[in-house]
């Protein structure tokens, strides 16, 4: 699903994000990348996404070089990804619906269907019957699980997470991981990076440590 | 697994041509929305491009009254011919019926000395001065109206060259030189009207650019989310076209009510001044086809407009 080889990352301003990164994730598999503030965590997941390019090193994403992929051909890559913030992106000015469905309509389904998928999103995040709220009234956890229902809402086979519960207490935390091991349980890659080691081991899942940029050890 | 592979299986054609159109129409929709909640600046800019759209328009429509004007004084390529006095007025109808066999004269009209001195005296004034004169000092003329392909320039000189061979001629006179001059003035004003339309076009797309610019700097996180799920440069430069587009047209709506007004304004008054001028002169407005393309001229400029800011701005508003 996910291959790095020998993959670096130099931001413009001299710093090495990541050095030599080789590793692969196999279809269906979950994984957490951990490691310190700075260890090249959220570097990674942007290289994935294309939100940052690798400076040498190629990477393949479901068995697609994306390495030298063209500025046009970024958005159908991002909509095979769902990707879940640590501030999760809600559109503030917009129904839970409307955050929701955006996926969908930026894909061009039907409105009928966008209708019955975004409820079918928000029942699995445990939101339904919210649809017409603004982010604004929710709690923490639940505009994080309003960025999960994006995220899942177009079914993509990998699924992106950049210190998910950073904002979380330990409770809403464990939920939260649950929700994201429901979606790895019926197929989808999950890849979330987060610095909560105790909460990490825990899950019992592969994690892949980095630190200043290179990996420390895969288990 | 199967769930996931069913979901990510490509949506139907025919439903993304169909979601694409009414996606089309909700976008088209939403950016007037979103101009109608704003409306005190949205008023400013749309008053901004209308007045710079019913500027040049105004001009043109000046132009083609002039035009009319100038059209209207196709007589004025008549030949006077002042005969030599005392001709007996047997000798004038002949003559005057000889005129007419030339290939290039459609008509001739005797003016007699009597009804001559009739009109100069009503028309100059000198009516008082006139009745002391004893014997009536004016000759006949003839007035030669040239056939309608023979009017240019080239052709009234050629007749007024034929005139003054005629032996009981004594004076051919054309006065076409006024005409010319006003027709050069008219075409001057012509040119005026392209640049000033040029350079008004171009201050439209920038009011509208510079519009659309505020517009994609106040609605930044939108566009950075929705790259981050995957949206298109089209798709995320839709919206902004649409609000370009209904600002172009919605200024091609004011400018064609200004011009509108201006025409109710001053149709009344030229149509007096023409009637002192015994003219039956009317003010020209737009007609249906110029109002349609100047409406649509303010949509076309507003999408340019919104083109130029889009291409700018929003490439440079990446997720990071």
């Amino acid at each position: 699903m996910i291959r790095f080889q020998n993959v670096y990352k130099r931001y413009s301003s001299g710093r090495e994000a990541l050095s030599n990164m080789t590793f692969h994730i196999a279809p269906g598999e979950m994984v957490f990348l951990t490691g310190h503030s700075g260890a090249g965590k959220s570097t990674l997941l942007k290289l994935i996404a294309l939100i940052e390019r690798p400076t040498r090193g190629q990477i393949a994403i479901r068995g697609k070089n994306i390495t030298h992929i063209t500025r046009r051909q970024i958005p159908a890559h991002r909509r095979a990804i769902g990707m879940v913030f640590q501030d999760h992106k809600l559109l503030l000015d917009r129904s839970i619906y409307d955050n929701v469905a955006l996926p969908l309509i930026i894909s061009g389904v039907a409105e009928r269907e966008i209708g019955r998928r975004v409820r079918a999103a928000l029942d699995q995040v445990g939101l339904l019957g919210r649809e017409q709220r603004s982010p604004d009234e929710l709690s923490q956890g639940e505009q994080q699980r309003v960025g999960i229902a994006r995220a899942v809402v177009s079914k993509p086979p990998l699924l992106i997470a950049d210190e998910p519960t950073g904002n979380l207490d330990p409770a809403l935390s464990l939920e939260i991981m649950k929700l994201f091991m429901r979606f790895n349980s019926v197929g989808v890659t999950v890849v979330i990076a987060s610095h909560d080691l105790g909460l990490v081991e825990r899950l019992g899942h592969r994690v892949i440590r980095l630190g200043d940029g290179r990996l420390d050890q895969a288990v | 697994m199967s769930e996931t592979t069913a979901a990510t299986a490509p949506v139907p054609l025919a439903t993304r041509v169909r979601s694409y159109f009414l996606r089309h129409v909700q976008t088209a929709v939403g950016a007037l929305g979103r101009m109608t909640r704003e409306p005190m600046a949205s008023a400013m800019t749309i008053a901004v491009i209308g007045i710079a759209l019913a500027l040049p328009a105004a001009l043109q429509l000046l132009v083609v009254n002039g035009k009319a004007i100038s059209g209207s004084w196709d007589s004025v390529a008549d030949v006077s011919v002042y005969l030599q006095q005392g001709l007996s007025s047997e000798r004038v109808t002949q003559l005057a019926a000889e005129l007419e066999d030339w290939p290039e004269v459609r008509a001739v009209a005797i003016i007699d000395p009597g009804s001559a001195l009739e009109e100069f005296s009503r028309a100059s004034g000198f009516g008082e001065a006139m009745t002391a004169l004893k014997d009536n000092p004016l000759p006949a003329s003839l007035v030669v109206t040239p056939q309608s392909d023979y009017t240019d320039a080239e052709s009234v000189a050629g007749l007024v060259e034929a005139l003054e061979l005629v032996p009981e001629a004594d004076i051919v006179q054309v006065d076409t030189g006024w005409v010319k001059r006003f027709n050069a003035i008219l075409e001057l004003v012509r040119r005026a009207v392209i640049l000033t339309a040029i350079l008004l076009a171009l201050a439209v797309v920038l009011i509208v650019g510079n519009t659309i610019r505020l517009d994609i700097q106040n609605r930044r996180a939108e566009i950075e989310v929705t790259k981050l799920v995957g949206g298109s440069d089209a798709f995320v430069r839709r919206p902004f076209l649409y609000s370009g587009l209904w600002f172009g047209l919605a200024g091609g709506l004011l400018a064609l009510a200004l011009i509108g007004t201006g025409y109710l304004l001053l149709r009344g008054p030229v149509a007096r001044l023409a009637g002192e001028y015994g003219s039956g002169f009317v003010l020209h407005g737009a007609d249906a086809s110029s109002a349609l393309g100047l409406f649509l001229t303010g949509g076309l400029l507003g999408w340019a407009g919104s083109w130029v800011a889009t291409t700018r701005h929003l490439r440079r508003i990446e997720p990071s």
